[in-house]
């Protein structure tokens, strides 16, 4: 059992990581530890405690293998600008 | 709680003992630069750092901006009218010392940094022709294009490089340990220091470290006020892990600390008041000089400090009629009038003028090389910005040239704060120093965030190179000493008690933290009282007595946390005692008295706080203390000057 987190900051793409541990290695606030099964991703044990840095993914070797994902609630909005001029000529 | 085992062993009762010359603590901006320097001058040097050098500290993902490099070829400015700058508009509540280190010598550690593969130029010709590029040495500037002393860079780039020349240097990088207290001649407050103490943040194990100079260099503190126990890597805007352990062990070492009542009003954090920095649209900083429009694309004018509006984008770049140079980036905030830069015009008065919210950064018509150079290098470069910013935007289709970026709140900060949810932010106070970057104890240097008054990257790693200098020539001309047994020995249990209470009904580091930060809300919140602060420090003590001793942690992890909470339950106390201690308002620190005295006799004066025997000893110092600058630099580093060192 395991109380639900307010993020999930770390996605892991299991078919493509191949647990080398570098994203765990190189992660200041050490939020991975590593994963009992060898060649498997390692585990987000304290996810509330990401610091969204990023330098995992900027050291893992294989494109894709993890993603950092901001919280819903800080994830920002944009729009065309071309839609908010034509909604103003409304 | 997950339900797995512990993976790494468990070496609670574990000792390791490691010698050095040099001693640096802390493994950010400015501890890598120290220990550069010390090593270079042919000291033993062992750093230690609670994260990954490689990339730890706030400046480890990325940077992209470095100020006042005053010194560079294209610089139309002095170090001397920098500095002064500087100092004139915080009322002279400034670090004249490190920051004209800062003006002097940041050029130098940009080629330093240079070589060790860090990438300062656009060498690759992207953006050739650019007003803010000078062609010649292919340097990128930042704000004022006609002064050019703050430079654009590649900051990701420049972390990675330091990590490479610490180990080229042979420095004994020590990774995942945390330093907890500070060793003294004979175990004595405010004796010499010997070295210092730590323990390993994955196995427990307890790390002894004697060298005979050592280097303050594990920033400044955070989650004193805001604390939010689902996100705590998002409560405050650095790094979780650096939360001022180091002012912490330095207060109990009797290290002296100014300007320690200031703090400002939160700004800037990822948590539930505000959204991630650099991420949501605005036009500062890293988004200078971006347009802001409102919801009807109706752009909001750019006004010089006068008041004139600039029809021109190129006019944002541009000092005012009859100003020298403007100023811009991480210390300013509310600049005075003399370096004041363009700006748009206020938000409540564009919303008199009736724009319609919400507002928007909007690139779509900036000429294309300022687009470019916002989205894609210093949008890609800055802290925090290359992974989940620049690609993750773009993967989800955001387009500079298409798309505006939503604003939120009023103001740049991308947050709404309440008056009493404070930060240290900005230019807080710190350890105070000498022009050698001492302590008032003896072989301790202070180097970065650390340091009163201090802030930005090229302040950092040019005090982490001058702190490691100084510290070398210490180390050079003293003996090592012998650590105290009973000083270590109480440590030891310090840090392990936790361990021994039962987690059923013990009190963990996020109850603890969350504690703290109401306390420090509610009795040293906006507005200042004798009385009030005077119960606050009574309940902070009641933590530390009664509560410390019903702690409880499950690993080693965890115990970092809850050590960690410890030491903010100290600067807490640090900061209550400075609070106390300034009687009367003072603007210049934000800090505000509801009780304020008659006499003014301190309003220019730094209060210096030291603690001796569990008594608070203060002394007050004129803030131009350090005297002239360049005079006291230059005797100070007559060998820098020379090109002594290697
Ligand atoms: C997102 C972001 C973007 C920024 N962008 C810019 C910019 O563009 N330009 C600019 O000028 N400034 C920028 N800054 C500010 C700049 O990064 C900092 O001022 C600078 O990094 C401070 O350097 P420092 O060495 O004092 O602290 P840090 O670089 O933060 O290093 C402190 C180190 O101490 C370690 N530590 C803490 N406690 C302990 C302990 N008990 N034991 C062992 N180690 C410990 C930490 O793990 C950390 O590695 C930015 C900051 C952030 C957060
Ligand atoms: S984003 Fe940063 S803090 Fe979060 S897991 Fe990755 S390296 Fe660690
Ligand atoms: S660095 Fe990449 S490949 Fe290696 S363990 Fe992490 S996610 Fe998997």
């Amino acid at each position: 059992m395991m109380e639900m987190p307010a993020a999930n900051p770390i996605i892991f793409d299991k078919g493509k990581c191949i647990g080398c541990n570098r994203c765990m290695e190189i992660c200041q606030v050490d939020i991975f530890l590593p994963n009992p099964e060898k060649g498997k991703p390692p585990i987000v044990a304290y996810p509330g405690e990401c610091w969204y840095c990023g330098c995992c993914v900027m050291e893992c070797p294989v494109e894709g293998a993890i993603e950092l994902r901001h919280p819903l609630m800080n994830r920002v909005h944009w729009v065309e600008k071309k839609l908010l001029l034509e909604q103003a000529n409304k | 709680m997950y339900d797995y085992k512990w993976p790494y062993p468990l070496e609670y009762d574990k000792e390791e003992i490691i010698n050095a010359d040099v001693l640096v603590l802390g493994g950010g901006i400015a501890g890598c630069m120290a220990a550069i320097a010390a090593a270079r001058a042919g000291q033993k040097v062992v750093l230690v750092e609670k994260g990954a050098t490689k990339r730890s500290g706030a400046g480890g993902s990325g940077c992209d901006h470095w100020e006042s490099a005053a010194t560079n070829p294209c610089s139309k400015v002095t170090p001397e009218e920098l500095t002064q700058a500087m100092l004139h508009d915080n009322e002279g509540f400034n670090n004249g010392i490190s920051h004209y280190i800062e003006c002097r010598e940041g050029y130098d550690r940009l080629l330093d940094i240079e070589k060790m593969g860090g990438k300062i130029r656009d060498t690759e010709d992207e953006f050739v022709g650019a007003e803010f590029r000078d062609d010649e040495t292919k340097l990128m500037f930042a704000y004022d294009y006609e002064n050019r002393f703050t430079l654009r860079i590649w900051g990701t780039t420049f972390k990675p490089a330091m990590y490479k020349e610490l180990k080229r240097l042979g420095v004994n990088i020590v990774n995942r340990v945390m330093v907890t207290s500070l060793l003294t001649e004979g175990g004595a407050q405010g004796a010499r220091c010997v070295g210092a103490t730590g323990i390993h943040t994955r196995t427990g194990k307890f790390y002894i470290f004697n060298a005979k100079a050592s280097i303050i260099c594990m920033s400044r503190p955070s989650r004193v006020w805001l604390f939010s126990a689902e996100l705590p890597g998002l409560c405050e805007f650095r790094p979780p892990q650096c939360v001022g352990d180091g002012h912490a062990m330095g207060w109990r070492a009797g290290a002296e600390f100014t300007m320690m009542e200031k703090s400002v009003r939160a700004e800037f954090s990822a948590a539930g008041r505000s959204y991630p920095p650099y991420g949501a649209g605005n036009n500062h900083n890293t988004w200078y000089a971006a347009s802001i429009i409102d919801s009807r694309g109706k752009e909001i004018p750019y006004a010089d400090r006068d008041g004139n509006i600039l029809t021109d984008v190129k006019d944002r770049f541009r000092p005012a009629r009859g100003q020298k140079f403007f100023m811009k980036g991480g210390s300013i905030d509310y600049p005075k009038y003399e370096i004041e830069g363009p700006e748009t015009l206020p938000f409540s008065k564009m919303i008199e003028q009736g724009y319609k919210l919400p507002f928007y950064a909007d690139l779509t018509a900036l000429p294309e090389e300022e687009r470019r150079v916002i989205w894609g290098m210093m949008v890609g470069q800055e802290g925090k910005t290359n992974v989940p910013i620049y690609k993750n935007y773009t993967k989800e289709g955001f387009d500079p040239s298409k798309h505006v970026l939503q604003c939120y709140g009023t103001g740049w900060t991308s947050a709404s704060f309440l008056p009493q949810e404070r930060q240290l932010f900005g230019l807080p106070g710190g350890f105070f120093n000498d022009w050698t970057l001492s302590t008032n104890i003896q072989g301790l240097y202070v180097a970065g965030d650390a340091l009163y008054a201090s802030n930005c990257y090229g302040h950092a790693a040019t005090t982490g190179y001058y702190a490691g200098r100084h510290a070398a020539k210490y180390a050079i001309v003293n003996d090592l000493i012998q650590w105290d047994t009973q000083q270590v020995e109480k440590e030891k249990a310090r840090v392990y008690a936790p361990l021994k209470n039962e987690p059923h009904n013990s009190i963990g580091w996020k109850e603890l933290n969350m504690a703290i930060a109401k306390t420090m809300q509610n009795y040293c919140g906006e507005v200042k009282y004798d009385d009030l602060l005077k119960i606050g420090l009574a309940r902070l003590k009641e933590y530390e007595e009664k509560i410390i001793p019903q702690t409880f942690a499950y690993n080693p992890h965890e115990l970092v946390r809850l050590l960690e909470v410890s030491n903010i339950l100290t600067v807490s106390q640090i900061i209550m005692e400075a609070s106390l201690a300034r009687k009367i308002s003072v603007d210049a620190l934000c800090f505000k008295r509801g009780d304020a005295i008659e006499d003014d006799s301190s309003k220019d004066k730094l209060i210096v706080i030291r603690q001796q025997e569990n008594e608070v000893i203060k002394r007050e110092v004129p803030v131009d203390f350090f005297g002239d600058l360049k005079e006291n630099y230059e005797k100070y580093n007559q060998d820098y000057i020379r090109g002594d060192r290697s």
